[in-house]
């Protein structure tokens, strides 16, 4: 890339015990996370949890209760946001009406006097595929347009940390789901640190390296995308980054390498490292996707465990078909089922067997809430409409 | 076969229904219009009265003499009036740069700080348009007197500064509030310092807004008669004092030469603005 040559090497990230308060309510709670340079780095979470407060204290529009915010070894904690080495891509772009996209672009440039604002602006225009609209005003351009416009206004100086708050939450899915191909294409062009906020899980799994899911101020989780839905270590992880079956159960014997737990007389096996707790009482989960629906009793086998239950819904969505199975102590459990067969589909009603490898299932602590980060209908639907307006 | 059968039957809507929707276009831009014409007639009339010939004692008349443009040719056959604009348009000129500069800053304040004492504010500086002017012209005639200020142009000034506030206040703070907060913090994002981001992103988007507030401004302080008159002393005419003191021995055709200009230039500059716009987005 023609512009990311002068500015030498990139810094990491380093945030320590970063703690924000509003009037009495804790948005960030003692924060201290470190962002490897050069990574895309994902902070999720649902709206509230405070990770839009954490990327406006790392840009300066925000300052924290307590804490510090570090770029290499530079601590810019108390620096103005024009004298952090950082740019931001807002949520609903704020390029400037008044301005041409050339200008738009230009901006940050001007700003520090650098030279040949020309070239580079329209070798960014170009990486961007916008140089035949650099005259136009920012109301003229398409919703993915201007999505493009506020990354290339951002990256053109730079920073050796690019902050995405929601940048394709304006977006319908469609064009969602290009721009994020887009946008990791640009960030492995560049190299520089993406720290990306969001709340759409699929979102942060299918672009970023690292991912740290926050709640109530904190981060639950942090590792790489597939690390953390393999392993969640907490029920608000396992629901709120795809779905989860959770089980209440209780410890009582140990197998070698395996928890063996029991449940509503049900006995299964958690291997011993997958559980964040290895006795009393626990929470069994398992992945939807993990679990072989069959007519009929269960044929347990040495490798798995198994469940008996009763089909109360089947929905067909083309490459799956999702089964709810309510068991005989009640509970509803998501089993996918890839359509492989293309033929007689399991239908509500029938007596079915759940099973699954025994080495798929997780152990979280036993005093957690199973509902924990599930997506409540009401909140989602009040989340788009606050969205849209 | 089904096409013919079709054919046949009526496919008109029903005559009620085509009736009231007749109505229903016609309706309202027919009283749009009539209110439109309302509102232009009295331009008219002080258009055409311009042309208005002089009695044969020399004096305006408020009825039809005859057609003249004898006064667009000569306009400051009165030196007074033509005093008496410079006066308006002095004082006119002033009253809007400070009352803008005062006006554009508190509604700075009011919309972007949180201090005490701010919603009172936001309530006080809504009194002096709702006060009546008699009202406001007397007390501050009789606050001159009694701090022994001379009246004069100053008092004048200081009068209109004071009304034309409010109004700038107002129309700015519309503008401000419609402002994202957001730009400005992407262009401290963008290494614009707080002047930076004032002069490059705050003022380009606001000046629209104050524009309009100093026009306003204008207008309001160009046009007031009562203040004035209670405060302007016996030194200075100002062009509404000149034209209400020439009414009683007739009004000349000039006032309405020069009221007939202050229109069509008000009309050029809004069409000049418009266009400039135009020019701007392409």
């Amino acid at each position: 890339m023609a512009s990311s040559s002068s500015s030498g090497k990139v810094e990491d990230l380093r945030l320590v015990s970063l703690v924000k308060d509003y009037s009495g309510v804790r948005a960030v709670d003692d924060i201290s996370l470190t962002i490897p340079a050069g990574s895309f780095f994902a902070l999720l979470g649902p709206s509230g949890c405070g990770k839009t407060t954490t990327l406006r204290i790392v840009a300066g529009l925000e300052d924290p209760t307590s804490g510090r915010v570090f770029i290499g070894e530079q601590d810019v904690t108390i620096k103005p946001p024009y004298q952090r080495p950082v740019n931001t891509v807002f949520q609903n772009y704020a390029l400037f009406p008044h301005l041409t996209i050339y200008d738009n672009v230009a901006f940050g440039l001007k700003r520090r006097g650098e030279k040949d604002i020309e070239t580079k602006v329209s070798d960014m225009l170009d990486l961007v595929e916008l140089s035949d609209l650099a005259r136009r005003k920012p109301a003229q351009l398409s919703g993915g347009q201007q999505q493009r416009v506020a990354v290339a206004r951002a990256l053109i100086n730079q920073p050796d940390v690019l902050l995405l708050d929601e940048p394709l939450g304006a977006l319908d899915l469609k064009l969602r789901r290009q721009m994020q191909i887009e946008l990791k294409r640009i960030q492995v062009d560049v190299g520089t640190t993406f720290v990306h906020v969001t709340h759409d899980q699929e979102e942060a799994m299918t672009m970023a390296d690292t991912v740290a899911v926050m709640n109530a101020g904190r981060i639950e989780q942090m590792g790489a995308p597939e690390e953390i839905y393999e392993l969640p270590k907490t029920a608000f992880v396992a629901n709120f980054l795809g779905q989860a079956n959770l089980m209440e159960a209780e410890v009582v014997d140990r197998d070698g390498a395996q928890l063996v737990v029991q449940a509503y007389g049900n006995k299964w096996s958690v291997p011993t490292v997958r559980a964040v707790q290895n006795e009393g009482q626990i929470i069994v989960g398992i992945r939807p996707e993990k679990l072989r629906i069959a007519l009929g009793a269960s044929s347990d086998t040495e490798g798995t465990n198994s469940i008996v239950g009763t089909v109360t819904d089947a929905s067909f969505v083309g490459v799956s078909t999702q089964y709810l199975v309510r068991t005989p102590w009640g509970q509803e459990l998501i089993a996918f089922e890839q359509n492989l067969a293309g033929g007689d589909r399991i239908r509500v009603g029938d007596e079915v067997s759940l099973t699954w490898e025994k080495s798929h299932s997780f152990g979280l602590a036993g005093h957690e809430n199973v509902d924990a980060g599930v997506m409540d209908l009401s909140g989602a639907i009040a989340e788009a409409v606050t969205e849209s307006s | 076969m089904a096409i013919a059968t079709e054919k046949a039957t009526d496919a008109r809507l029903p005559l009620h229904y085509r009736f009231t929707r007749y109505l229903r276009s016609h309706f309202i831009p027919a009283i749009g219009i009539l209110g439109l014409i309302y509102l232009f007639v009295p331009i008219a009339v002080v258009f055409a009265f311009s042309f208005n010939d002089r009695l044969p004692n020399g004096r305006g008349s408020v009825s039809w003499v005859g057609f003249s443009t004898d006064a667009w040719t000569n306009i400051c056959v009165d030196p007074n009036i033509c005093r008496a604009v410079g006066t308006s348009l002095q004082i006119g000129v002033l009253s809007t740069i400070a009352g803008t500069v005062l006006g554009t800053m508190i509604a700075f304040a009011l919309v972007r700080h949180r201090f005490r004492g701010r919603q009172s504010t936001n309530l006080t500086i809504f009194l002096p348009m709702a006060t009546p002017e008699v009202v406001l012209g007397s007390s501050l005639l009789a606050l001159f007197l009694s701090t022994r200020i001379p009246l004069g142009i100053v008092t004048v000034l200081i009068a209109h500064v004071m009304f034309t506030i409010s109004f700038v206040v107002v129309t700015v703070k519309a503008r401000l509030a419609g402002l994202d907060p957001r730009l400005e913090q992407a262009a401290m994002d963008l290494y614009a310092d707080e002047k930076q981001t004032f002069r490059y992103i705050t003022l380009p988007l606001v000046a629209p807004g104050i524009a309009a507030a100093a026009l306003l401004a204008f207008s309001l302080s160009f046009d007031d008669f009562i203040i004035t008159y209670f405060n302007k002393g016996p030194s200075i005419t100002t062009f509404p004092v000149y034209v209400w003191a020439s009414a009683a021995r007739g009004v000349p055709p000039q006032v309405n030469v020069i009221g007939s200009l202050m229109f069509f230039g008000a009309l050029a500059l809004v069409l000049l603005a418009q266009l400039a716009g135009k020019v701007k987005r392409r």
